[in-house]
């Protein structure tokens, strides 16, 4: 196909990325098809950190040669013969007897594809530690500008895409893309990955796959740590945004517990390079841990550090603690923080 | 030239320069904005998180923010200053419950931020990490949860060319620690010290030692003071950068307690009679075409010594045997001065200020020790930097700026050579004003030697002495000293003498230099030195009588010559 064509195809077929930002995929290939430079990388990232999100572990076990179709489709769009994959260790391991032999198939074509493995974490996925990561440098993210991406691998540029998104490319390239995406759903009967129509609403996914509770619920939409949180009255509304996740929590579930989840995240995560994040999620941790199951949340101690972590973090992993915290505290409990 | 261009900040225009940030403007029109993690001659980390400010009603932080045409920008808003007060709560977290310990005292940056914030740091508790803390030779020292992260050590670090440190670990176990590559080692050089914010990283005292010894009736208290110290220390009492202080430091001295007032200076002297010698002898054997190791290299940076004995052992024949200014004029007190003043030199204790960290670990060195009047003696006792000194009057209510001037000791005389010590370029060009004088019976006619001085961390100049061209670099940081070496394994006749210092712009810019240490600070300091060199009536180390008078007492000793002198070199290991 040429790749006018493609890139039209994927305008057309409105594909955004996958990893939880949800860019546009043709104005990034436009983007980086346009710079001057010698040399450029594909990337693919294949380390998803958040909690219970698997879907490109699923996609990686039962769809690879789409994958590495649409690397291959990427890496002939910018007129590359090199390209990586960001490993997740584990993932690397559970998949490598499907990935190393089209791997091999990729190279016997001129492609060089090279596996970068790393230790599983949030910080990972991050555009900039990613990069930092390959190059052999600390896991922690890069400014915001000049764009990580446009510095990319050793100065070259780098197209970055999620496992999802490569899927989604080789599907528009055969012309069998459909509008979906996939989903961890977990806290249910049925609990696994799912693939289903992305205007679908949440409520109706569960009901579909046959995971509405018979108890009363709440749900996290987006990411296991990072993702918002709902209640089953608005779940009938609501798409999955971000990473593909469902989560339910019985209603039972007390604050102690959820947010216990939720800081232990980000205490765990934080790549600790800025203040906000590093010591900021741990003073939640220590604070929450100090507080027996059933009293008070101390709120008021904990509101400034949520904020500061939101409005002041260096990057986007730090900030994101805000929204499951501020949406629980209002949907479910009912207090603007 | 950068465009000009106009910026508003809380509704006021100032004037900026394209490609400048929001924090450096800010600065530059003495506006307040926190910030810690920021160094005017660092990589900007922007991990700290203190100095932001709202610019298009996003917050952002103003050490990052590229300031353009028209851009407004806020600092001031409620929602800011809480958000800097609850960054700075969480980073100092239990800062003060270290300050009884702390030798810095005021002016501590940290505690400066907090007060000025209104935070105590005790609002919150720091995660204690089972780290200890680390020695850096005799020299330094750090401690991992003093830290607060924002790499400014890290940085400096990689920049002096060692990479030494380095900050390891996630979350709130983010840590410092250092480099376990058998290949590299901290060269004691103390940069990370004076960039250090919060005195997690610093020299190891000797403070409570001379406080001590100040104490003791039964001892002879000499102080010497190093020729960076007297344009640095003012800084620490809010003097004007690069002001001579000399003659209040000798009264402040005299206040603490000190018996006699020498100076560094006189042994800078020393040292350079010696170096002379060796440079002159060593071109007249090569003259001779006999084998001997040029180019000569200088010896009087602890720092570099270590740095060349680890990393390039290969080179050490090329390191002049003269021993340091300090450790020159140390036991010259001991022996010399003790004799003529008729006192026992184990009652002495000498007491040098210097600009410098790994003068501590050279005060330390066995082989520097010698045996007078049956005494096992060391010629440096206690090495106190210029931060320890400001400590030091400070605790004893001494304000140096109001004091009374007065002179040193007569042992303390010194030339205009010596004062020129602390810079870097100093070394070199006091050595070939001598040399001109050993080798040609003649005095150098042009004694400012413009090619060699200033900050430039390699300078290169072809030196006439006589009819004889010596060709020359001075070399200041590791980083420029691999190169400079590089190049001499490559070209073995590229220079015949070379200088080389650790820190950037030589002394001046010492690990133990005040922290409001920065290149345009060092800059302004060594202007302060070139001047007093120009003032002097004795320019030439060999017109200084003192030390003519010390050499000739050790015409009839030269056994103890040989031994207070002269200095050998070994390489060295990782920790050595
Ligand atoms: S917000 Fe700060 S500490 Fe957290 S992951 Fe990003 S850079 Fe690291
Ligand atoms: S000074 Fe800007 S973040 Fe530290």
């Amino acid at each position: 196909m040429y790749q006018d064509e493609l890139l039209a195809k994927i305008e057309e077929a409105g594909l955004v990325g996958r990893g939880g930002a949800a860019f546009p995929v043709h104005l990034k290939w436009q983007r980086i098809k346009s710079l001057k430079n010698p040399k450029k990388y594909v990337v693919c990232n294949a380390s998803e950190g958040e909690i219970g999100v698997e879907k490109d572990l699923y996609i990686l076990k039962n769809y690879p040669e789409e994958v590495i179709r649409g690397l291959l489709l990427a890496m002939d769009f910018l007129g590359t013969k090199e390209a990586y994959i960001n490993f997740n260790k584990d993932y690397y391991q559970a998949t490598k007897n499907k990935i190393d032999p089209l791997l091999d198939l990729c190279r016997k074509k001129g492609y060089l594809v090279s596996i970068f493995q790393e230790e599983p974490s949030y910080i990972g996925g991050e555009t900039g530690a990613l990069l930092n990561a390959i190059e052999g440098k600390k896991t922690q993210p890069r400014p915001e500008s000049p764009s990580p991406s446009l510095k990319g691998i050793f100065g070259y540029p780098v197209l970055l895409h999620n496992v999802e998104t490569l899927y989604d490319i080789a599907r528009v390239s055969m012309g069998t893309f459909k509008a979906t995406r996939f989903s961890t759903i977990l806290g249910v009967r049925n609990e696994g990955v799912y693939q289903f129509g992305i205007k679908q609403k949440v409520a109706d996914i569960l009901r579909e796959t046959n995971n509405y509770p018979e108890f009363p619920f709440f749900v996290q939409v987006g990411g296991g740590a990072s993702g918002e949180i709902l209640t089953s009255d608005q779940a009938e509304q609501a798409v999955v945004g971000g990473c593909g996740s469902i989560e339910i929590y019985k209603t039972s579930t007390s604050s102690k517990q959820f947010l216990d989840k939720i800081f232990n995240f980000y205490a765990k995560e934080s790549c600790g390079k800025c203040t906000p994040c590093r010591d900021g999620s741990w003073q939640l941790q220590q604070m929450l841990a100090e507080i027996e199951e059933g009293s008070e949340i101390t709120w008021q101690k904990i509101a400034p550090i949520i904020k500061v972590m939101e409005k002041s973090s260096y990057c986007g992993l730090g900030k994101s603690i805000a929204l499951p915290v501020k949406s629980y505290a209002k949907n479910i409990l009912g207090i603007e923080i | 030239m950068p465009n000009t261009i106009t910026v508003y900040i809380d509704g006021q225009a100032y004037q900026a320069e394209e490609g400048q940030s929001i924090l450096q403007v800010a600065m530059s029109n003495q506006l307040d904005i926190p910030h810690l993690c920021y160094h005017e001659d660092l990589p900007i980390e922007a991990n700290c998180r203190l100095c932001l400010v709202e610019s298009e009603g996003k917050i952002t932080t103003s050490c990052t923010l590229k300031a353009s045409e028209g851009m407004k920008v806020s600092t001031k808003n409620e929602e800011l200053v809480e958000m800097r007060q609850e960054n700075l709560r969480l980073l100092l977290a239990s800062h003060v419950k270290n300050c009884p310990k702390c030798q810095k005292k005021q002016p501590c940056p940290a505690f400066g931020l907090m007060q000025k914030y209104g935070v105590t740091s005790e609002e919150y508790q720091r995660k204690m990490l089972d780290l200890a803390v680390h020695k850096m030779g005799s020299a330094a020292e750090f401690d991992p949860n003093l830290c607060v992260k924002c790499g400014r050590c890290v940085n400096i670090c990689a920049e002096i060319g060692i990479n030494f440190l380095k900050i390891e670990g996630k979350g709130a176990d983010a840590h410092l620690t250092y480099n376990q590559n058998p290949k590299v080692d901290c060269i004691y050089c103390g940069q990370c010290t004076v960039h250090c914010p919060v005195n997690a990283i610093r020299e190891q005292s000797h403070l409570e030692q001379v406080e001590a010894a100040l104490l003791d009736k039964d001892k002879i208290l000499i102080a010497q003071m190093a020729p960076s110290v007297r344009t640095s220390i003012g800084e620490e009492f809010g003097q004007e950068v690069g002001l001579n202080m000399e003659k209040k430091m000798f009264t402040a001295l005299r206040q603490l307690g000190f018996e006699k007032i020498f100076d560094v200076n006189t042994g800078a002297d020393i040292t350079t009679m010696i170096e002379a010698k060796d440079l002159s002898n060593r071109l007249k054997k090569r003259d001779a075409g006999e084998a001997t190791a040029l180019p000569m290299f200088t010896s009087c940076c602890p720092g570099w010594v270590k740095f060349l004995e680890f990393y390039y052992p290969d080179f050490i024949d090329h390191l002049t045997t003269a021993r340091s200014p300090q450790i020159h004029s140390g036991a010259a007190y001991k022996t010399w001065w003790a004799d003529k003043a008729g006192v026992d030199p184990s009652k002495i204790v000498v007491v040098s200020i210097m600009p410098c960290t790994s003068k501590k670990y050279e005060a330390e060195m066995e082989k520097f020790n010698f045996e007078h009047k049956g005494h096992k003696l060391k010629p440096v006792d206690f090495v106190l930097t210029t931060r320890e000194m400001a400590t030091l009057l400070k605790k004893n209510q001494i304000d140096l700026p109001s004091l009374e001037e007065s002179e040193a000791d007569t042992e303390g005389e010194y030339s205009g050579a010596a004062a020129i010590y602390g810079a870097s370029g100093g070394v070199m060009e006091s050595a070939l004003r001598t040399a001109t004088h050993i080798l040609t019976g003649e005095e150098m006619p042009n004694l400012e030697l413009e090619e060699v001085r200033g900050m430039k961390g390699i300078k290169r100049a072809t030196i006439k002495i006589g009819d004889k061209e010596i060709k020359v670099a001075v070399v200041a940081t590791a980083r420029n000293a691999r190169n400079v070496l590089e190049e001499i394994k490559r070209n073995k006749e590229a220079y015949d003498y070379v200088e080389f210092m650790a820190c950037p712009g030589g002394c001046i810019g010492g690990g133990g230099q005040p922290l409001t240490s920065t290149n345009a600070i060092i800059k302004k300091r060594i202007a302060g030195l070139y001047s007093i060199d120009a003032k002097k009536n004795r320019r030439r180390a060999h017109e200084n009588k003192v030390v003519r008078e010390f050499f000739s007492y050790l015409t009839d000793k030269p056994l103890l010559a040989e031994k207070i002198l002269y200095t050998s070199y070994s390489a060295k290991n990782k920790f050595e």
